[in-house]
């Protein structure tokens, strides 16, 4: 692999709570590769969006980076002030937001939240080069000049989303998180949000981070997928692979949960709740919905090791 | 036998004021769902396709603006009092938003033991508490983690099971769910789904499922309702369907679901409206213009409804050698 544009190490983000500390994300480590799509998936709950956040240091109190480092080209996040962290988020690195919905300011029109970013990151441009741009951005995502000059409302729940991916890449940033960017859209509508996204991506040659639920979706899309359960990292391999060949219980769970359109009959829940996070089952924290789990697993906490190209967090893998 | 629920041609314009058309939601549809032969029917459609307009009138939220909707036979609107009474007890709702359903200064029990008291359901509270269990325990639920709790401290999955109980403590005919797993995580959706497809087969009870998954609508329902933009595009057999679609728009619905098996060109299918070059008219398939096959005849007039097989029928005009349905009634099909 090239030099990782983005690295995560060691990685612990706390939230404070009168019964003591909630580990939100637990010890989590992965390299990004330039260009690369890397999708990271679990339940609600699990750490991802708080994960994300976290590398754009916008952890905000009760909450805090207990430990670890995120290195972003090459350089350390925690190192820079807030002028230099602000200057890097969208420019570095940007999110595409859940919920697109509620990201845009409705009273602004599209033309003018795009046009921010370059007013913030001091770029001043005269009022013909920043129609240009804009027009240039919008096109790039599949939308008309004309949505430049429309409020959110005027837009479908598609169009918005592209626009906040036309946002996310405005100042070409070298990562693009995108969280759950199609969770509200239905399938045809999200095949076109991925396929913009992919074609952007493409172009800028930027890597992309992809946060879901959805296996069928991160199939489609990511090259290598991190699974997260209870704030860490469980498994991470190839995509092909950890369909082909999943390795951790839970990621052989979520597979199932998958409705397959191959056979009826076949949907498969995964039994018991995501733990609390700030009341975790000892041992491994899969544990007590494993339908494998073993003595150990109840007491030793499992270490990532790397097994056939994979990372698997589990005992029996 | 009369249907226990049956929309006949029904239609609904949301007006727009002072002499503007308004919006077409759903146009003459006819639905009957009978209550000696329980299944699943799934309404499937994008976001405006008007399955939730169906489903608000079917619940009588919302008053056909055409047609009519009969309960056991009469006309929703004409109920009297005992009768409505009765409506109200056989057909419940399970609505998609498991936050917004709940009071949140009430413990979940008040949502369970208010149809009791409504409907008279329960002699004494010991008995109250038993069927409350019973309905608890048949969603997969433990009545001891969820009695006396507050909403907030119950997860998305438990509370629309709490819903799904809460439903079932009626013993009513049908429930009718609107897109009740789009919010919670997919893991926890085959359980729900689950728990629903089991109130059919053991309790008896029909349900309408209303979704934009056609994967999951694959998994649980019988029987489906493919809609377009207000209009019926294919109804029939689950399994025929969604494994042969016929209609262009049913089958660029299956091409775009994700599959876990990843297919080399998903992304590069990129569905593009207005390829074709036809321009919609108001006479002709509503799904013309993104159709991949239209020809000038569909923009002319309105496809009819033809019967490909004993179990389907399909809303497009490359069917027509096929025998004709009257427009918008899949009936024969779904009960054949």
């Amino acid at each position: 692999m090239s030099e990782p544009i983005l690295r995560v190490e060691r990685l612990r983000v706390g939230f404070d709570h009168p019964q003591g500390v909630v580990q939100a994300v637990d010890d989590v480590s992965f390299a990004l590769a330039p260009g690369e799509r890397f999708g990271l998936a679990g339940e609600s709950g699990s750490g991802k969006s708080t994960l994300a956040l976290a590398m754009l240091r916008m952890i905000k109190p009760p909450g805090r980076i207990a430990a670890g480092e995120v290195w972003l080209a090459g350089r350390r996040l925690a190192d820079l002030d807030e002028e230099g962290i602000r200057a890097l988020r969208l420019a570095g690195i940007a999110l595409v937001p859940q919920g697109s919905m509620n990201s845009l300011n409705p009273v602004l029109r599209i033309g003018r939240q795009i046009t921010d970013a370059f007013a913030d990151h001091g770029q001043r441009l005269g009022r013909d080069e920043q129609q240009r741009r804009v027009s240039a951005l919008l096109t790039a995502v599949g939308l008309s000049e004309n949505v430049s000059r429309m409020y959110p409302h005027e837009l479908s729940g598609g169009m918005k989303q592209r626009a906040c991916i036309a946002i996310a890449i405005s100042l070409r940033p070298k990562v693009i998180i995108a969280d759950e960017p199609t969770s509200a859209l239905d399938v045809v509508v999200q095949r076109q949000v991925m396929a913009t996204l992919a074609r952007v991506q493409r172009d800028l040659g930027a890597a992309v981070i992809l946060i879901g639920h959805d296996i069928g979706l991160m199939a489609q899309f990511v090259d290598r997928l991190g699974v997260m359960y209870a704030g860490r990292l469980v498994e991470v391999a190839p995509m092909g692979e950890i369909i082909t060949n999943p390795r951790h219980p839970y990621t052989r769970a979520l597979i199932a949960a998958l409705p397959s359109l191959e056979r009826r009959g076949a949907l498969a829940g995964i039994p018991g709740l995501a733990p609390l996070l700030r009341n975790l089952p000892p041992g491994c924290a899969f544990h007590p919905r494993c339908p494998q789990a073993t003595d150990r697993c109840r007491i030793e906490k499992p270490m990532a090791r790397d097994v056939g190209g994979a990372q698997v967090a589990c005992h029996l893998a | 036998m009369i249907p226990l629920i049956e929309a006949v041609d029904v239609s609904k314009r949301f007006a727009a004021g002072l002499g503007r058309e308004g919006t077409l939601a759903l146009a003459g549809l006819s639905l009957a769902i009978h209550a000696e032969k329980p299944s699943v029917i799934a309404v499937v459609g994008e976001s405006g396709s008007g399955k939730t307009t169906l489903a608000r009138l079917l619940l009588g939220l919302a008053e056909p603006s055409g047609g009519e909707i009969r309960y056991r036979g009469r006309d929703l609107k004409r109920l009297d009092r005992d009768e409505r009474r009765a409506f109200r007890h056989d057909v419940q709702a399970v609505f998609q938003d498991p936050y917004g359903v709940y009071n949140p200064f009430y413990r979940v029990d008040h949502v369970l033991t208010t149809p009791l008291r409504c409907f008279r359901l329960a002699q004494t509270r010991a008995h109250a508490r038993q069927l409350i269990g019973e309905a608890l325990r048949s969603v997969g639920l433990q009545p001891e983690e969820i009695l006396g709790r507050f909403p907030h401290q119950l997860s998305g999955g438990q509370r629309q099971r709490v819903m799904v109980a809460r439903a079932l403590l009626l013993k009513p005919k049908l429930i009718v769910a609107d897109e009740p797993v789009s919010m919670v995580d997919a893991s926890l959706r085959a359980t729900i789904l689950g728990s629903l497809r089991q109130l059919t087969d053991e309790h008896g009870i029909s349900i309408l499922y209303i979704t934009h998954d056609l994967a999951t609508a694959y998994q649980v329902s019988d029987s489906i309702l493919v809609l377009y933009r207000a209009h019926l595009a294919e109804a029939g057999a689950v399994e025929r369907v969604v494994t042969a679609p016929r209609h262009p728009y049913t089958q660029l619905l299956v091409s775009a679901i994700p599959r876990a098996h990843a297919t080399a060109d998903w992304l590069e299918q990129e569905d593009d409206p207005r390829r074709n070059g036809l321009s919609p008219t108001a006479a002709g398939c509503c799904f013309a213009e993104r159709c991949p096959i239209a020809s000038p005849a569909c923009v002319a007039a309105p496809p009819g409804l033809y019967r490909t097989e004993p179990h389907r029928a399909v809303a497009c005009v490359q069917y027509r050698d096929h025998p004709s349905l009257p427009p918008g009634d899949p009936e024969p099909v779904l009960s054949a």
